[in-house]
């Protein structure tokens, strides 16, 4: 039904280009987040899709037809804000019957396919209240609804979530994943908080300073990641980055990419490790040290948080019942090698073995 | 719980209303209660014994025809003004809230005819339209059109119309565009999204949006036609061609001081005051409710 395609996609605000160049397909009804700190250019690529914003160069295309020239209300897309932007002069009803209105459609239409929409949403009863009487997940639901009336070929989400509260917002993330799943539109879904992005993505894009450092699946980014700032993004705690020479104890077997990076003195590069593939040990195994500094107890596990001889802070997580060193004691640690991360002095992943 | 303020004696809560109080006092209900006390009397042709004749003023007034038709002078006026000033401001406001560059410029520029007296803005139009020696007039005379407002009652209003309207303009632009501007840009782009082309966005989204702005200087402006016009009239036409632009204001002052009847004056007074205060009641009534806050 609806592709989405972007091809090297650049965007300027005069001379300071703040997106270079991005690369995408987004197949038929896949769900794809794009998932970034603020100012990473995030909004502003889903903007461009939707086209509020001008693309500086390169091409959009939805359905396999450019629509870089093209007003946002010729795009068939319907996007749900952030503020989520209802129209507070109108009833629910109005506000979700208003794309229908303006494309022309008969009043029996409308009226069914917004009291479908509310049902699906259960804002049955609100239909005739105005935004300001309803509650922030309301109005969200209603920005949804907004959406889904019109069967857009593309639903556009900019940060909906951010403005509700934490419970709810764990909620809504599977209501709008559910919704996504049954309605199969094809979405772009952008937002900042990277449990968002892991647990709706089909697939997710990882932007950073208007790079797309990495797009795949959520899974795949986690334990896969090409750059160090997405194993630092994706992930929480985040994924360790240690110095090689930190590993070379004297009596330790290093497993051979690190060894090899180790003998080669690779200054810049930096090991990847997450923090539930490594572990405290006995002193005898160590293929690390450090000095334990706090533990968080989160019940289920433990996060034993560890400063190693440069400074560098690591988190190991371990499960709630483990015993737990005191603070300021050594710390002898080891991980499992298979999961190990090599990264060059620019932050780039380096494939070994390949 | 509400909080409020509580005093503990008498005097200085009455000493912090005592300046607003007097203010209302010296300049408001002494002059309409005298208004009224001397609409009760016909004062002789020297002023020197007046006579009383309790509603007789009013009841004259009330049959008299130029009075009658100077009410509906002034509702032509009023309306003429209100929508003139208002329609420019909005449709001003909107091109500057579009564009980027050069808008604070823009924006200063309209904002100037504001700061220009309404005598002198009179004395201003009077000059250009002036059917001998005006730029305009002669210009229209070029295209075939004797313009001579001096003698053309319809011509004459259009005259004080448009330069009342014209230093009102920027007042409203002002509103309109801080209106504007306090309207959410993503719920426009969601009408854009939604598939509302501009104009559409405009009536459906923007323009009910605006509403209390719009009902604000509804009511702004109809007084200003009302009462602040004085200066534009008097310069322009001085109520003229006969009375074709005398407005109730400027009736007030044409029978009381320049004829002397300060009798009828003051009823014609007392008469304004009672028409403002409905007209303000009816606009609070019945347009306020169908304004979106």
């Amino acid at each position: 039904m609806s592709t989405i395609s972007l091809k090297s996609i650049r965007k300027s605000y005069g001379k300071t280009e703040v997106i270079h160049g991005i690369d995408a397909e987004i197949a038929d009804g896949e769900l794809i987040v794009i998932v970034g700190p603020s100012g990473c250019g995030k909004s502003t690529l889903l903007r461009m899709v939707a086209g509020l914003e001008t693309v500086t160069s390169g091409e959009i295309a939805i359905d396999g037809k450019r629509v870089n020239d093209l007003e946002p209300m010729d795009r068939n897309v319907a996007m749900v804000f952030q503020s989520y932007a209802l129209y507070p002069h109108m009833s629910v009803f109005d506000n979700m019957a208003y794309g229908l209105k303006i494309a022309g459609r008969p009043k029996a239409e409308i009226a069914e396919r917004v009291a479908k929409a509310a049902q699906m949403l259960q804002l049955e009863e609100f239909l005739q209240r105005r935004p300001r009487e309803l509650s922030g997940g309301q109005r969200q639901r209603v920005a949804m609804g907004r959406a889904i009336v019109r069967k857009p070929a593309a639903f556009l989400f900019d940060e909906p979530l951010s403005n509700l509260d934490a419970k709810l917002r764990v909620q809504m993330r599977l209501e709008i994943k559910g919704l996504q799943r049954d309605l199969g539109v094809t979405s772009l879904y952008v937002t900042h908080d990277q449990v968002e992005a892991m647990t709706l993505a089909d697939r997710m894009i990882v932007m950073n300073a208007g790079v797309a450092e990495q797009i795949g699946a959520p899974l795949d980014v986690y334990q896969d990641p090409e750059t160090v700032f997405v194993g630092g993004f994706i992930g929480s705690p985040p994924m360790n980055f240690i110095a090689p020479r930190e590993f070379a104890g004297p009596d330790t077997d290093l497993p051979d990419p690190l060894a090899r990076a180790v003998a080669a003195g690779g200054e810049n590069m930096l090991v990847g490790l997450r923090p539930e593939h490594m572990a405290l040990c006995a002193a005898g195994e160590a293929m690390l040290t450090g000095t334990m500094r706090y533990v968080e107890p989160l019940g289920a596990e433990t996060l034993v948080h560890v400063a190693l001889g440069d400074g560098t802070q690591i988190t190991v997580r371990q499960e709630g019942i483990a015993e737990v060193p005191e603070t300021g004691a050594t710390c002898p640690m080891r991980f499992d090698p298979a999961y190990l991360c090599l990264f060059d002095g620019n932050g780039k992943r380096i494939r070994t073995g390949g | 719980m509400e909080k409020r303020v509580t005093f503990k004696g008498w005097t200085l809560p009455l000493l912090l209303v005592l300046p607003q109080v007097v203010v209302t006092a010296v300049f408001f209900f002494w002059p309409a209660g005298q208004a009224i006390y001397q609409s009760a009397f016909i004062p002789d042709p020297f002023g020197l014994r007046t006579q009383f004749v309790g509603f007789g003023n009013f009841i004259f007034l009330l049959t008299d025809p130029y009075y009658l038709a100077s009410f509906r002078t002034t509702a032509v006026f009023s309306v003429l003004v209100t929508v003139v000033s208002m329609a420019t401001a909005l449709w001003l406001a909107v091109m500057a809230d579009r564009i980027i560059k050069g808008s604070g410029t823009y924006r200063t520029l309209l904002i100037w005819p504001y700061a220009v007296a309404p005598a002198v803005a009179g004395v201003l139009w009077l000059f250009m339209f002036n059917p001998n020696v005006g730029l305009v007039s002669w210009y229209l005379d070029v295209l075939g059109y004797n313009w001579n407002h001096v003698l053309n009652g319809n011509e004459a209003m259009a005259l004080v119309v448009l330069a009342s309207a014209w230093g009102r303009i920027s007042y409203n632009f002002l509103f309109f565009l801080a209106g504007l501007q306090a309207i959410p840009k993503s719920v426009i782009e969601a009408a854009a999204i939604d598939g509302a082309r501009f104009w559409k966005r405009f009536w459906t989204i923007i323009f009910p949006l605006l509403s209390p702005t719009t009902f604000f200087l509804l009511v702004v402006n109809i007084v200003y036609a009302f009462f602040e016009t004085f200066g534009v009239i008097h310069t322009i036409t001085a109520g003229g061609p006969r009375q074709d632009t005398t407005i109730l204001v400027y009736k007030v002052y044409a029978d009381g001081f320049v004829g002397q009847d300060l009798g009828s004056s003051a009823a014609q007074s007392v008469i304004l005051l009672v028409v403002v205060g409905a007209l303000t009641i009816i606009q609070f009534r019945y347009i306020e409710r169908r304004v979106h806050y």
